[in-house]
């Protein structure tokens, strides 16, 4: 495997890192929190991430624990109720939703299309400070007592039944909302009015098209979700009745309103990391994507198709048959572009110079862990067969698949893809390559037996079962450890790389973005010069070009 | 463009991570309207319900629209259409430079935004006193016996409704004090920045060529006036039409 790679590196003997970049030109702790540098912001968003992250994991582990037995055991079942609704909110609210966009986003999308810096640098900044303000005061409730609602919030248990933190909670989502809102705005307003001269619509990296429809998703469902929060709120504490039954109020409006965000934010949480995927796999394949456009238009039609499936969560809540049969079908059509996907990418594998860098592994366990949580959606989309499966196991499987097995696999390939560009330091490749290979196993081990028991009836969100499913439950449990070595292996060999790990130089992967036609780590403003886009995106004879321009002593802008 | 020329053309007020001031003008106000959409969305989720429970208990809205008082909504109506005149003028004078006209633009649109929350103070008293407001207190004696209510019912005379339909008209208030609630925080906060205008422009803020935050925060304004409009049309004339 490691005789057979692109990676190129400089000369260690006398390569050393840029002495000015981004990470130098100032120094001190208030440099940081007031800056307005998109590449500072990011690496503020990917510490508080992983940061919660952790948080969300140790509650899976907990969760994991108690569901080795069949009784309730560890904790008290209440207690049970509060982990899993913290684990909810704290992995969804502030570790998918921003995952990609906040950190990988952010730190490259102004990098890929040329600019110096997103359109809006303090209301970016703004946004980490929302982020954190939401995810302390997350922190403060569980600290205080906790939530016991589950992440959605479902009326009337929410609003007359529970006696626990909803308020709080409500509260920390809303604020992390307007962070969410701040991230997609600046996004949209920076791809289209910040590109570099010659970058067109059709020349831009299939990344930033990606996190262009996840944008799109922010910006029009989130401020929804926070208006239920408030109608949550204001039931709550006076009253008002507009999801109270007694007053003539109806508590599905609540679920209309809540899926209407929460569904396409399962969008949001995707979209990013299939750019991250897009990029992976070209650069890994040496092939220009398979089908470009088609990829394109596929993530802007998942988005579309996005706002128009919410109710597919409300099958057995009493919506009419016939929004049954509207939704189900509207839900297997969002199936189709997301197989676009799948299938363009397993084209640009096609004859392609495939190597196995850990990026380019992550990105096959994507590739077969979303295939896989993919079409048991549509298991789930079907109405007959999501009755008997849905808030069973199934469904925790399912989503499991497409975010664990999905975004996260996509969220490190990311990060290991873009490490070197920015921190300017390689991470060690065959421990690396070891970790990607243990989530991988422990992920399956964890959630592929969830599966059956969900067919067989287990159903979600309890501390006890029937011993009978106690096999299975243990195969989870171990699978989840494994998984948990997995996530704890690249914190300790990233944070020793940023040491000891080899010096990268611009471009180790011979990729063709912008990001990587310049130094890393990057200046602050990122180019020396405006950078003039004048070939299409993924085009490998251009940069082979640029090489031999380079070797041959002639320097070019670019 | 050589980095030399565009450095000494450059003026303060322009950002380093643009190239021109077209561009950081074009890029604000697109961001801004990116933002109206969102709120559009934000309000969005009320007008549904809204339109649901409506749909539903239509007597019950009719009734208890006729609690709110018309002439007040279209005076409200009346003063934030002419504040919006008055910050659209505010626009005009700080594009061509007039820093007096544009402190008096600036000052008239606050007074008028603080008009129009003396008069929803008024609105919301009346209803305070009534026992309309929703939760705890709520009386629904207006609708199940109208004659209770001698002011309105000499208006419009409205037979009384059954207990299970009188229900809902809390619902209605309900909506009735979100929607103008959420609309009179947006006023709250437009007045705020308003204010803070006021003191720059008479700085000589605005009026030197960047004239963007005032441009963009004019939409904001017609922004929250449209989203009063359509309340207007919504919660105060449910029964007036042919």
């Amino acid at each position: 495997m490691s005789s057979d790679t692109i990676v190129r590196l400089p000369d260690q003997a006398t390569a050393s890192i840029p002495k000015m970049n981004y990470l130098t030109k100032e120094n001190g702790i208030l440099s940081w929190l007031l800056t307005g540098d998109h590449k500072r912001i990011a690496i503020l968003y990917l510490i508080s991430l992983s940061f919660f992250f952790f948080i969300g994991g140790a509650l899976a582990g907990l969760i994991r624990l108690e569901l080795l037995t069949p009784q309730s055991d560890l904790m008290a079942t209440d207690t049970y109720n509060k982990v899993f609704t913290m684990h909810g909110v704290i992995m969804i609210f502030f570790f998918l939703v921003p995952s990609v966009p906040a950190t990988l986003g952010n730190f490259l999308i102004p990098m890929m299309i040329g600019a110096k810096d997103l359109a809006l640098p303090k209301i970016n900044l703004l946004s980490w400070y929302l982020y954190m303000a939401g995810g302390l005061l997350a922190l403060y409730t569980m600290a205080v007592g906790g939530v016991d609602t589950g992440w959605t919030f479902t009326t009337p248990l929410s609003t007359h039944y529970v006696n626990t933190n909803v308020l709080t909670t409500g509260l920390a989502v809303f604020i992390a909302g307007f962070s969410s809102i701040f991230t997609g705005l600046n996004f949209i307003v920076t791809i289209h009015k910040m590109r570099a001269p010659g970058m067109t619509w059709f020349r831009l990296p299939l990344f930033v098209w990606a996190h262009y429809a996840a944008s799109i998703l922010m910006v029009l469902a989130t401020p929804v979700v926070a208006i239920s929060i408030v109608l949550i709120a204001l039931e709550r504490t006076i009253g008002i009745g507009v999801f109270d039954p007694t007053k003539g109020g109806d508590p599905l409006l609540f679920q209309h309103l809540f899926w209407f965000y929460s569904h396409p934010a399962v969008y949001i949480m995707i979209l990013p990391g299939m750019g991250v995927i897009s990029e992976v796999i070209s650069t890994f394949s040496r092939k220009r994507v398979f089908g470009y456009t088609a990829v394109a238009f596929s993530s802007v039609a998942i988005a579309v198709f996005g706002f128009f499936v919410w109710a597919h969560h409300m099958f057995i809540m009493g919506i009419s048959n016939y929004a049954v049969l509207v939704f189900s079908l509207l839900t297997m059509l969002v199936a189709v572009p997301s197989a676009i996907k799948i299938f363009n990418w397993t084209f640009t594998l096609y004859k392609g110079s495939i190597t196995f860098e850990t990026p380019m592994l992550y990105t096959f366990g994507f590739m077969g862990l979303f295939t896989i949580g993919g079409l048991t959606g549509v298991f789930l989309g079907t109405s007959g067969t999501d009755i008997h499966l849905t808030e069973t196991y199934f469904i925790v499987a399912h989503f499991h698949f497409v975010m664990v097995g999905g975004m996260l696999m996509a969220f490190l390939a990311g990060i290991h893809f873009w490490w070197p560009k920015i921190t300017g330091r390689m991470y060690p490749e065959k421990i690396s390559q070891l970790a990607a290979v243990v989530t991988f196993i422990g992920f399956n081990f964890t959630f592929f037996p969830q599966f059956i028991l969900g067919t067989l009836g287990m159903p979600r969100r309890y501390a006890s079962y029937p011993p009978e499913f106690q096999i299975l439950n243990v195969f989870s449990t171990a699978g989840a450890t494994i998984l948990g070595v997995g996530y704890l292996l690249p914190v300790l060999y990233l944070v020793w790389s940023l040491k000891y790990g080899a010096v990268a130089g611009d471009n180790p992967w011979q990729a063709t973005g912008l990001e990587w036609q310049t130094q890393s780590p990057p200046l602050t403003e990122n180019f020396t010069e405006m950078p003039i886009m004048d070939h299409e995106a993924y085009d490998y004879e251009w940069l082979e070009n640029q090489e031999r321009k380079k070797e041959s002593g002639v320097t070019s802008v670019g | 463009m050589s980095d030399n020329t565009a450095h000494d053309a450059r003026p303060p007020y322009l950002r380093h991570h643009f190239n021109s001031v077209e561009q950081q003008a074009d890029t604000s106000t697109f961001a801004m309207w990116l933002f109206l959409l969102t709120e559009v969305m934000f309000f969005g989720g009320l007008f549904t319900a809204y339109l649901i429970y409506r749909n539903w208990y239509y007597p019950a809205f009719v009734a208890a629209s006729h609690q709110l008082n018309v002439v007040w909504g279209a005076t409200n109506t009346l003063v934030l259409i002419f504040s919006s005149f008055t910050m659209a003028m505010g626009v005009w004078c700080a594009e061509t430079r007039r820093r007096k006209g544009l402190v008096l633009c600036l000052s008239l649109t606050f007074i008028l935004g603080l008009g129009f929350l003396g008069i929803k103070t008024i609105e919301y008293r009346e209803k305070i006193e009534k026992h309309h407001v929703p939760g705890f207190h709520y009386s629904m004696q207006s609708f199940l016996d109208p004659q209770s209510d001698p002011e309105v019912y000499a208006e419009y005379q409205d037979k009384p409704l059954q207990p299970d339909m009188a229900v809902h008209t809390e619902v209605y208030f309900s909506l009735y004090f979100l929607m103008t609630g959420m609309h009179a925080l947006h006023m709250i906060i437009g007045i705020g920045i308003l204010g803070f205008m006021i003191l720059r422009a008479r700085a000589g803020a605005y009026t030197s060529g960047h004239v963007t935050f005032v441009e963009n925060f004019g939409l904001y304004w017609h922004f929250v006036d449209i989203i009063w409009i359509y309340l207007f049309a919504l919660l105060y004339l449910i029964s007036r039409h042919a």
